[in-house]
C-alpha cells in the first residue's frame, strides 16, 4: 500500500524518486529538485503569499494554497499548477499574466507569481477581490493596479487535469507519512502511533517544517478521510467533519442565513490560501486562546466528537478546551466532527474579531455572543471571548448580567462591565491588556448600539455581522 | 519621443510568468555551501564561548582575515560578527556552513553561545537622560527662537513619538559568493549598493576591490533596507567562500532578516512654539531624537535629513532645532525610503495642530499662513530657497481635487448622527529636498555600447529594485539615439562595468544615472553624426537622429539611413561605438560647521488629503479616500511614477497605522515575521484613491529632461492619514503608529 509521492504538476503526471522526504515542503521541492523557481519564498510562514500555487480540484474548482506550508505528502494525489504552468492558448503568457503586466501590476515582481496564481484561482472562484488577495502581500505597488488588472481578467475555462491516486503511505528512510482513507484505519494508526504528528491542513503544524526545519518521523494525515471532510447542513445545524477545509465550511455558512455572522468571521480567518487547507479540527487541536473559530463554536454551543479505537465520546467545545493550548483529547483520539447547532429562531448572533489589520491577521480579541429571547427578554445568553485569557471561554458574569432583561444599550453596558471585570487578558505584541479588556466590552456595547439602528453603513468596519 | 510616455516596467511580463530570476532563483553552482547565521538571543551581554555541534563549519569574528568591521562610515565599531560583547537581540555572532540549507539552519539553531547578560538600554528617554549618543547632537538655528517664543502672544508645546518600520521587501537578503581564479570572489548580491558590497567584502577579507566583482540584476524590493545591510550579508558569504574555497549562498530566513537587519529609525519629538492669533508661528524650538540602535550605520544621514526637513514647506522666522542620534541596545537602524525625512516632517504637523487649538483656527488655515513663500520667507533655516509658488500650487490643486469644503459638511452631518463611527479629514503638504546629503555620493556613471546591428547595450551604476529605474534610463538612451525603446537592452548592474558608484537611494536613481547614460549616449551619437556628416558632406550638427533613422536636417534634403546602417558604417570607418558617461550634481554644498548651505539640487513638492473613519469603540479605522498631487517635473514615465506614488503612499500609511515593531521588556524583538508585523493589505488601500502628477511643471533646474525624482516624497503624503485620524476622533495627539490599541487607549484616557 505504500507508494511514491505522486502528483500532477502543471498538467503532467509526476512521480518523485523514492527516498524523497514526504515532509519536505512543496515550495522547497519546487525551487530545489523541481527546478521551478518561479514560485517564491517570502516568509515561509504562510503569510505573504509569494509561494502561492493552485490546486486544480477534480470538480473544476481551484484552491490557492501556500506551497511553503504544504508538505509533499499532502500534495500527493493532487493536481497542482505553478506560475510556470500558466500558459495562454498560443503557448505564450496567460491572459491573467498579460493583464497584470499591462496594468503595471508589478514593480519588483517578487510577489507577482503568487498574485498571478491567486488571481487565476479567483477568475474561477469569484468573490470579493480583496478577499482573494488577503493572503498576498505586495510591498511595492499599493495594490491598486493589481485590482485594476483583476477587473480585466476572466475565467479561461480550462478544465482540471487528472490527478493520480494517492498511496496509503509514503515511506522514505525512517520517515512514514500515512494517508489513511477509512476512519477505522486512521484511528488504528493513531492508536499505534500516539507520538506521530496528526496532520490536517498543516497551517499550524506546517510551520514546524517550513520555519523550524523539523522532519517528523511519523505523520498521520487526515485529509484523505472522506468522511471527516464532509459537511452537512441540516435543520439542526451544520455538521462539519473536523478535517473539512475552512473554505468549504465558509461556503456552507454563507449559504445559510442563520450562520451569516459565522461566515463573516470565517472570511477573516487567514486567507483563501489558509482556508483552502486549514480545518476546524486543527483550530481545536491547537487550542490557541486566539483561535478564531473557538468563540463562535462556544457561543453556538457547538459539540465535538472525539473518536478512538476505544469508541466515541462527545462534549461541548468549552469543555474540550481545558487550558492554554490544552485540550481533553487523549493520546489515541482524533476529533472527527463538530456540530454547530442552528441558532434558535429570533436569536441574535454576533461573531466579532479585532486585529491590527482587517484581513489575514491573528485576533487581538474575539467575541461571539448568542442571545435567545422569550417574550422580549433574554432567556439565554452565551458570551464567549478569545484573546482575553489562557483559553477561549464563556463569560458567566456577562451572561448573568444579561439574562432576564431586554437587550438594550443599558443591558449591554451592564454586561460589558461584568465582562471587563471577569476577563484576564495579558499584554503582548498584538495589544495591551487594557486595550483587550476595554475593547471586548465595547464589542458587546457595539452589538446593542447596532441594534437600535444606526445610519447607513459607511464601510466594512461597520459591517453588521449580526442577524436577528 | 520615448520619454514622457507611460511605458510598462521592462520586466513586467517576465515577473508575471515567473521567468524573471532573482538571486536565489539562479542555478546553484556545483559544490555550493549554504550558510545560516547564529544570532544573539539577548539584547546585551558579554560574549563567552561559542559551542558548535560537531561536523559543521562555524565562522566567527576570529575567522575574519581582514577587518571585522562593516561600518558604512568606515569609522569602525560595527563588527560583522560580535566580538567580546553582544549589543542587540538578533546580532550576528557566527555563521554556519553546510551542504544543504536545512542542515545549515538546524546547525545554526544548535550553536550555543555563552552570554552573561547585561542590562539593556532600550528606552529613548533613558538614552537621552544618559546622553547615550552615537554622534554629537546637531543644531540648525536661525534667529533667537527662545525670545521669539517668549514674546509671542500665544504658546504651545508637545511631545510625541513615531515608531520605526520594517522594510519588508518581499525578497529577503541574499548573496552568493563564488571563488574563481587567482583569489577572485564573484558576488551576486541583492543590493542597492554594489560598490559598497565590494568595499565591505574587501575590508573584511583584506583583499583588493579588483578581486571582488559584484553584480545585481534585480532586487525583490529594497526601500533602503538593502543599502548598507546588503553589504554585510554579502561580505559574510564572501568570507565563507574565502575560507572554504567553495561557493557560498547566504539567504536569510524572514525571521533572521527581521531580527538582524536595521529598520526605519524610531523618533521622539519635543517642541515649544510661540505664535500669534492669526496662526503665524513666530518661534520654534524642537528636539528630534532618533533611535539609531546599537551602531552608527547610516544614522548621520538620517539625522541630517530629519533636521533639514523639520520645517518641511513652512517658514518659521526664529527656530532652533536640535537633532540627536541615540545609541540603544536595538538593531542598528538604517536607511528607509525618506531617510529621516518622513520623521522630520511630522514635527510641523504636531505644531500646526497645536497652533490650531491655540487659535481656534482650522489646521488647514494654519498651514496656509505658514507656507514658505508668498508673504513669508522662502529660505529654509539652513539657507536654501523653497519655491513657494509650487507649494501653493500643489496645495490648492489637491484641495480642489478633494472637494474639501463639500466633504467637510457631509462628514459633519454624518458624525452628528452616528453613535460610534467618526469620519475625519486630514491634509498634508510637502517640500522634499533631492540629492544625497553626503556630497560625494551625488555622482553616477554609465556605459553604453552600440553594436553594428544598431542594438544598444546599456549599463549604469543604478540598481533595479522594482522602481522602474532601468526602463526610465533606457527611455533616456532611446531618446538620445532617436531609436525605439526596444533597441536598448538593459543589463545587470556590475562593478566591473561601471565602477565606484553611489547607492541607488535618496530618490536620485534616474536623476543621476539618467544623466550619466545620456552623456554616454550623446558622446557616441556625436561620433556617429561625424561619420554621417562626412558621408553626406554636411556639418555633424545637421545630422539628426529620430525614429530609428538618421537624416540631414535640411529642407529638401532627403538623404537618410537606418540607425543600424550608420552603426555598421562607423565600425567600417573604425570609429568607437562605446562610451562611458559621468555625471555629478552641480551646485550643491553644505557647511557642517554652520549647518548651512544648499545641500539639495532641487525640491519635490506634493500635497494630500485623506479621509478616514474610526470606530470609537474599538479604535479600528479605515482610510476611505485619498487625493494626492505630486510634482514629478516633466515625468520621464508617468506610469512608473504613478506606481511609485501609490506604493509609497500605502507604505507610508502602513508606517503610520498598522506597522508596529514590538520589543519586549528584555529587548527582544517580537515582531519577526508577517504573522506579527502587519503591512497594509489590498483592503487597506483607500477605495477612492485619486493620484495626480502635477501637470505642466517641468523642473526649473537642469535635471534630466526636466524630470523630478519620485521614489521617496510620496511616502510622506500619507501623513494626511494621521491628521485625519485626529480630526475624526478629536484627539489632540496620538503617537505613531496609530494602532486601534493606541486610539482606543487615548479615547479612554480622554473619557469618551
Ligand atoms: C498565515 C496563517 C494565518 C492564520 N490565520 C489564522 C486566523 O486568522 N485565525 C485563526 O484562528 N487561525 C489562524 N491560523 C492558524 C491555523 O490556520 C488554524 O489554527 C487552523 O485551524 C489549523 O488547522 P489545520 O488543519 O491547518 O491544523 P494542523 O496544522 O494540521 O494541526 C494543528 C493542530 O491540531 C491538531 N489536529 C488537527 N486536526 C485534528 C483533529 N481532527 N483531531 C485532533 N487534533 C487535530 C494537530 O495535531 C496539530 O496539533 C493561521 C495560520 C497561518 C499559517
Ligand atoms: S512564503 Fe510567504 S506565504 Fe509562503
Ligand atoms: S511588486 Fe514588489 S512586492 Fe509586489
Amino acid at each position: 500500500m505504500a507508494g511514491p509521492i505522486r502528483f500532477t504538476l502543471n498538467g503532467d503526471a509526476l512521480t518523485l524518486p523514492a527516498g524523497t522526504s514526504p515532509t519536505m515542503t512543496l515550495l522547497d521541492w519546487l525551487r530545489g529538485p523541481g527546478r521551478l523557481p518561479g514560485t517564491k519564498e517570502g516568509c515561509a510562514e504562510g503569510d505573504c503569499g509569494a509561494c502561492t500555487v493552485v490546486l486544480e480540484n477534480p470538480d473544476g474548482t481551484r484552491t490557492p494554497v501556500n506551497a511553503c506550508l504544504m508538505l509533499l505528502g499532502q500534495a500527493t494525489g493532487r493536481a497542482i499548477r505553478t506560475v510556470e504552468g500558466l500558459r495562454g492558448e498560443d503557448g505564450g503568457a496567460h491572459p491573467v499574466q498579460q493583464a497584470l503586466a499591462a496594468h503595471d501590476g508589478t514593480q519588483c515582481g517578487f510577489c507577482t507569481p503568487g498574485i498571478v496564481m491567486s488571481a487565476w484561482a479567483w477568475t474561477r472562484g469569484g468573490g470579493d477581490p480583496h478577499e482573494a488577495l488577503a493572503g498576498n502581500l505586495c510591498r511595492c505597488t499599493g495594490y491598486r493596479p493589481i485590482l485594476d488588472a483583476m477587473a480585466a481578467m476572466e475565467d479561461d475555462g480550462a478544465p482540471p487535469p487528472l490527478a493520480p491516486d494517492a498511496p496509503r503511505a509514503i515511506v522514505a528512510g525512517s520517515q512514514r507519512f500515512f494517508l489513511p482513507q477509512a476512519p477505522e484505519e486512521a484511528l488504528a494508526l493513531r492508536a499505534a502511533h500516539p507520538g506521530a504528528w496528526l496532520l490536517a491542513g498543516g497551517t499550524d503544524l506546517g510551520l514546524r517544517v517550513s520555519e523550524h526545519r523539523e522532519a517528523p518521523e511519523t505523520v498521520i494525515c487526515l485529509l484523505g478521510v472522506p468522511r471527516w471532510r464532509r459537511i452537512e447542513v441540516t435543520a439542526d445545524g451544520i455538521l462539519a467533519g473536523a478535517a473539512a477545509s475552512y473554505a468549504r465550511l465558509l461556503d456552507a455558512c454563507a449559504g445559510d442565513a442563520d450562520f451569516a455572522p459565522v461566515a463573516a468571521l470565517l472570511r477573516r480567518l487567514g486567507s483563501r490560501q489558509i482556508r483552502g487547507m486549514g480545518t476546524l479540527g486543527g483550530n481545536l487541536g491547537t487550542a490557541s486562546p486566539i483561535g478564531d473559530a473557538l468563540p463562535p463554536l462556544i457561543a453556538l454551543g457547538a459539540r465535538v466528537t472525539l473518536a478512538s479505537v476505544r469508541g466515541e465520546r462527545e462534549m461541548a467545545v468549552e469543555d474540550f478546551l481545558t487550558g492554554y493550548r490544552a485540550t481533553a483529547l487523549a493520546a489515541d483520539e482524533i476529533v472527527t466532527r463538530v456540530l454547530l447547532p442552528r441558532p434558535p429562531k429570533g436569536a441574535l448572533l454576533t461573531c466579532e474579531k479585532l486585529s491590527k489589520r482587517h484581513d489575514q491577521d491573528i485576533a487581538t480579541v474575539g467575541l461571539s455572543v448568542l442571545l435567545t429571547f422569550a417574550d422580549g427578554v433574554l432567556a439565554a445568553a452565551r458570551v464567549a471571548h478569545g484573546g482575553c485569557g489562557p483559553r477561549a471561554a464563556r463569560a458567566p458574569g456577562a451572561e448573568a448580567a444579561l439574562i432576564g432583561a431586554p437587550f438594550d444599550v443599558a443591558a449591554a453596558e451592564r454586561a460589558a462591565r461584568a465582562l471587563e471585570r471577569e476577563v484576564t487578558p495579558m499584554s503582548d505584541l498584538r495589544g495591551s491588556a487594557a486595550y483587550r479588556r476595554r475593547a471586548v466590552g465595547n464589542l458587546l456595547r457595539r452589538m446593542a448600539l447596532r441594534r437600535v439602528g444606526v445610519p447607513p453603513e459607511v464601510m466594512a468596519l461597520d459591517a453588521p455581522g449580526v442577524v436577528a | 519621443m520615448t520619454t514622457g510616455v507611460p511605458v510598462p516596467h521592462d520586466n513586467a511580463l517576465a515577473h508575471c510568468t515567473g521567468a524573471a530570476r532573482f538571486a536565489d532563483d539562479l542555478p546553484e553552482p556545483p559544490g555550493l555551501l549554504h550558510a545560516a547565521l547564529v544570532l544573539s538571543p539577548v539584547a546585551h551581554g558579554v560574549l563567552g564561548a561559542i559551542d558548535a555541534p560537531p561536523g559543521v563549519i562555524v565562522l566567527t569574528a576570529r575567522d575574519v582575515p581582514g577587518t571585522n568591521d562593516i561600518s558604512a562610515s568606515g569609522k569602525g565599531g560595527e563588527p560583522l560578527f560580535a566580538e567580546a560583547s553582544v549589543q542587540h537581540h538578533g546580532q550576528p555572532i557566527a555563521m554556519v556552513l553546510a551542504e544543504t540549507r536545512d542542515a545549515a539552519l538546524r546547525a545554526a539553531a544548535a550553536v550555543r553561545c555563552a552570554i552573561s547578560p547585561l542590562p539593556a538600554l532600550l528606552d529613548m528617554e533613558e538614552a537621552i537622560a544618559r546622553e547615550s549618543f552615537l554622534m554629537p547632537p546637531q543644531v540648525v538655528a536661525r534667529g533667537d527662537a527662545a525670545s521669539a517664543i517668549g514674546t509671542a502672544p500665544l504658546r504651545a508645546e508637545g511631545t510625541f513619538r513615531a515608531g520605526g518600520q520594517e522594510h519588508f521587501y518581499l525578497e529577503s537578503q541574499v548573496a552568493i559568493a563564488v571563488p574563481g581564479e587567482d583569489g577572485e570572489i564573484a558576488i551576486t548580491s541583492s543590493t542597492q549598493h554594489p560598490t559598497e558590497v565590494q568595499h565591505i567584502a574587501g575590508r573584511v577579507l583584506g583583499i583588493d576591490y579588483t578581486r571582488l566583482p559584484v553584480t545585481c540584476r534585480r532586487m525583490g524590493g529594497g526601500f533602503g533596507g538593502k543599502e548598507s545591510n546588503a553589504s554585510w550579508i554579502a561580505a559574510a558569504a564572501a568570507l565563507g567562500a574565502w575560507r572554504t574555497g567553495r561557493p557560498v549562498k547566504l539567504r536569510l530566513a524572514r525571521k533572521a532578516d527581521m531580527a538582524a537587519t536595521g529598520k526605519r529609525h524610531p523618533f521622539l519629538f519635543r517642541w515649544r512654539a510661540g505664535f500669534d492669533a492669526s496662526g503665524r508661528v513666530l518661534g520654534l524650538e524642537a528636539t528630534l531624537a532618533a533611535d539609531g540602535g546599537h551602531s552608527l550605520d547610516l544614522t548621520p544621514g538620517v539625522v541630517f535629513r530629519a533636521i533639514t526637513h523639520a520645517l518641511n514647506c513652512y517658514d518659521v522666522p526664529a527656530v532652533r532645532i536640535t537633532a540627536m542620534a541615540l545609541r540603544t541596545n536595538t538593531v542598528s537602524h538604517t536607511a528607509f525610503r525618506g531617510f529621516g525625512g518622513p520623521q522630520g516632517v511630522l514635527l510641523m504637523e504636531d505644531v500646526i495642530r497645536g497652533v490650531a487649538r491655540g487659535t481656534g483656527l482650522a489646521p488647514e488655515t494654519v498651514r496656509e499662513r505658514n507656507f514658505a513663500g508668498g508673504p513669508n520667507d522662502t529660505l529654509t533655516p539652513y539657507g536654501q530657497a523653497l519655491e513657494g509658488d509650487l507649494i501653493r500650487r500643489v496645495w490648492a490643486e489637491c484641495r480642489q481635487d478633494a472637494e474639501w469644503d463639500r466633504r467637510r459638511a457631509e462628514i459633519a452631518a454624518f458624525n452628528a448622527t452616528h453613535p460610534f463611527i467618526r469620519r475625519g479629514l486630514g491634509s498634508f503638504a510637502l517640500a522634499f529636498g533631492i540629492s544625497f546629503g553626503v556630497r560625494h555620493l551625488n555622482q553616477a556613471g554609465a556605459l553604453v555600447h552600440v553594436y553594428t546591428d544598431g542594438s544598444i547595450r546599456l549599463n549604469h551604476g543604478g540598481t533595479e529594485m522594482g522602481q522602474g529605474l532601468n526602463v526610465k534610463v533606457a527611455q533616456v538612451v532611446a531618446e538620445s539615439f532617436g531609436v525605439p525603446l526596444d533597441r536598448v537592452r538593459i543589463t545587470a548592474t556590475s562593478t566591473a562595468e561601471v565602477p565606484n558608484t553611489a547607492p541607488t537611494a535618496a530618490s536620485t536613481g534616474s536623476d543621476l544615472n539618467g544623466w550619466a547614460a545620456h552623456r554616454a549616449a550623446t558622446t557616441i551619437r556625436g561620433r556617429m553624426a561625424e561619420v554621417a556628416g562626412a558621408l553626406w558632406e554636411v556639418p555633424a550638427e545637421e545630422v539628426r537622429f529620430a525614429e530609428g533613422r538618421v537624416f540631414v536636417a535640411r529642407p529638401g534634403d532627403n538623404r537618410a539611413m537606418g540607425f543600424a546602417d550608420l552603426a555598421h558604417r562607423c565600425w567600417m570607418e573604425r570609429v568607437s561605438l562605446s562610451a562611458t558617461g559621468f555625471y555629478r550634481t552641480p551646485d550643491i554644498h553644505w557647511d557642517p560647521a554652520t549647518m548651512t548651505g544648499e545641500p539639495f539640487f532641487y525640491f519635490s513638492y506634493g500635497a494630500s488629503v485623506a479621509e478616514v473613519a474610526v470606530d470609537l469603540l474599538t479604535g479600528e479605522h479605515r482610510v476611505l479616500r485619498a487625493d494626492l498631487v505630486q510634482d514629478c517635473g516633466r515625468s520621464l514615465n508617468p506610469a512608473i511614477d504613478r506606481g511609485q506614488i501609490e506604493g509609497a503612499f500605502v507604505q507610508g500609511m502602513g508606517w503610520l497605522t498598522c506597522e508596529e515593531l514590538y520589543w519586549d521588556a528584555e529587548g527582544r524583538q517580537r515582531t519577526l515575521g508577517p504573522s506579527t508585523y502587519k503591512i497594509p493589505g489590498s483592503r487597506d488601500v483607500p477605495p477612492v484613491f485619486n493620484v495626480r502628477l502635477l501637470q505642466d511643471a517641468p523642473a526649473r533646474q537642469d535635471t534630466i529632461f526636466r524630470s523630478k525624482a519620485v521614489g521617496e516624497p510620496p511616502l510622506m503624503l500619507a501623513t494626511a492619514v494621521w491628521n485625519a485620524i485626529l480630526d475624526a476622533t478629536g484627539l489632540d495627539r496620538i503617537d505613531l503608529p496609530a494602532t486601534p490599541d493606541r486610539i482606543l487607549t487615548a479615547l479612554s484616557a480622554r473619557g469618551s
